[in-house]
């Protein structure tokens, strides 16, 4: 185990003895096991939905340091699963938000933070100092970053991940054990697999896995247990049915196998297909802003409204447009009349797009994208409309 | 009769199931039969050229089908195929 390196004598005051009284007088525990608690130095990639629950557990635990990396800010949506964060951290950075709940929560943690986007350039010197990764992102090229350089560095990956209402757990990269290339070579192509934004997530989802995470961080620190190394842990809290696959390391694996392939950390969004955002040649041209089609509505113009989202968003708000879901547009196509102008729009613009090339492809010459979607008519146009 | 559990990102091209029953002996027969039924995840797991997705795993009960004979695996009455593709979410 990494943390053994640090063999940093290590002792604690009376006042953590106290704190951390139900640990030590259990055997799995003990003085011994709080000792490499407080020696050990976990990095938390995120501090969002997984990385909240991850850190503050943590910290409550013992864990002597903890370093967070974030660059993001506090919103309004992501108080209804990220609980270290509260209302009134809303537009703060989430860094500063975490780090006042961490330092009230325990004030013997050395906590560390790093106010940056991990990247290829950063990621090798930040691991350097830790000797446990916890990954709490929400993106498949920070995931291969985090994997590659786990395994570069020989640090143990506390694996977790989440969607709508299924998590997925595990340990990567330990010397023994597989790495998440092993499990998933290749990322999806963008747009194949929706993102939580998209998608949704159950809020409690991430606090379940999250936990899981940080149960996964203690026992390799205390290296007592079952670590969750060569097993994927399915969890699905609609069914509340937990289940287990065998994970094996991939002798061809291009990171972690027996003639790696990948020997430095690349470019993680080329690798994962992102060029950057949509192709703006092709959005321009049938891209309408919000103030354009109130002004051509109010002016009595024959638009046709068609909204491509889900029944359930639909619900939330709407603009009194045509509901065709995204998926079904191709077995609905001919309730459209391709003699009428249409604006298609989803929440943020993304969906519509697909939604416009679609219609493109299949013989629509005046079909418009609603650029930034209904968000973007609330926030500039209506804003009684509920955003979401 | 073999049990394909599909993971929540896929549900909604199976009509909203969590799992689908399938007849088949070999794990290749099984998905044939699973996306004739529900033609719109074909191409959720299968490349144009008719290939698995690199970023999903089968899985025959809890055995990873690339560790088995693949494709070719063959299947008892009552096994548990999972479908099993990656998720990246986590912060947002």
């Amino acid at each position: 185990m990494a943390t053994t390196t640090t063999e940093i004598q290590v002792t604690l005051t009376n006042d953590e003895i106290l704190r951390y009284s139900r640990h030590l007088i259990m055997p799995e525990v003990g003085m011994e096991g709080q000792q490499k608690l407080k020696a050990a130095r976990v990095l938390c990639i995120g501090t969002g939905g997984l990385g909240s629950p991850l850190a503050l557990y943590l910290a409550a635990a013992g864990v002597g340091t903890l370093g967070l990396v974030d660059f993001d800010v506090v919103d309004y949506t992501n108080l209804q699963r990220q609980i270290i964060h509260s209302t009134a951290d809303v537009g703060r950075k989430k860094l500063d938000s975490a780090a006042d709940k961490l330092k009230a929560m325990n004030p013997f943690l050395n906590l560390r933070t790093f106010d940056t986007r991990l990247s290829s350039e950063n990621a090798l010197e930040l691991f350097r100092d830790f000797d446990i990764i916890a990954d709490g992102t929400d993106n498949f090229p920070t995931r291969y970053l985090v994997n590659d350089a786990c395994v570069l560095t020989g640090k143990p990956n506390v694996y977790g991940s989440i969607f709508r209402f299924e998590g997925q757990a595990s340990v990567f990269a330990t010397e023994e054990g597989p790495c998440y290339r092993c499990l998933y070579p290749e990322p999806p192509p963008p747009g194949l697999v929706p993102s939580c934004a998209e998608g949704g997530v159950l809020g409690i989802l991430p606090g379940l896995v999250g936990v899981m995470q940080a149960t996964e961080v203690i026992k390799l620190i205390l290296g007592v247990g079952e670590p969750l190394i060569g097993r994927l842990l399915l969890v699905d809290a609609l069914g509340m049915k937990f289940r287990e696959l065998k994970l094996r390391k991939n002798p061809d694996c291009p990171a972690c196998g027996t003639h790696p392939t990948v020997t430095k950390l690349i470019d993680y969004n080329e690798f994962c297909g992102i060029r950057g955002e949509e192709s703006p040649v092709e959005s321009a041209n049938s891209d309408m802003q919000v103030e354009e089609l109130k002004r051509r509505l109010d002016a009595g113009e024959d638009l046709f409204i068609l909204d491509v989202r889900e029944p359930h968003e639909y619900q939330i708000c709407n603009l009194g447009g045509y509901l065709i879901p995204l998926n079904d547009i191709p077995k609905r196509v001919h309730e459209l009349d391709s003699s009428r102008e249409i604006v298609a729009h989803c929440k943020m613009g993304g969906r519509s797009a697909k939604a416009v090339a679609f219609l493109r492809q299949a013989g629509f010459t005046k079909v418009h994208n609603l650029a930034g979607g209904i968000t973007a008519w609330a926030d500039r146009v209506d804003p009684k409309l509920p955003k979401y | 009769m073999s049990k394909v559990h599909i993971p929540t990102p896929l549900r909604q091209y199976v009509g909203k199931q969590a799992s689908v029953d399938v007849q088949g002996k070999t794990v290749a027969e099984a998905m044939t039969a699973l996306v004739a039924r529900h033609p719109d995840l074909r191409r959720h797991l299968y490349t144009e050229e008719g290939k698995l997705r690199s970023f999903v795993n089968l899985y025959v009960n809890d055995e990873d089908i690339r560790y088995l004979q693949k494709e070719a695996t063959a299947l008892n009455d009552s096994d548990n195929i999972s479908i099993v593709p990656s998720i990246a979410g986590g912060t947002i």
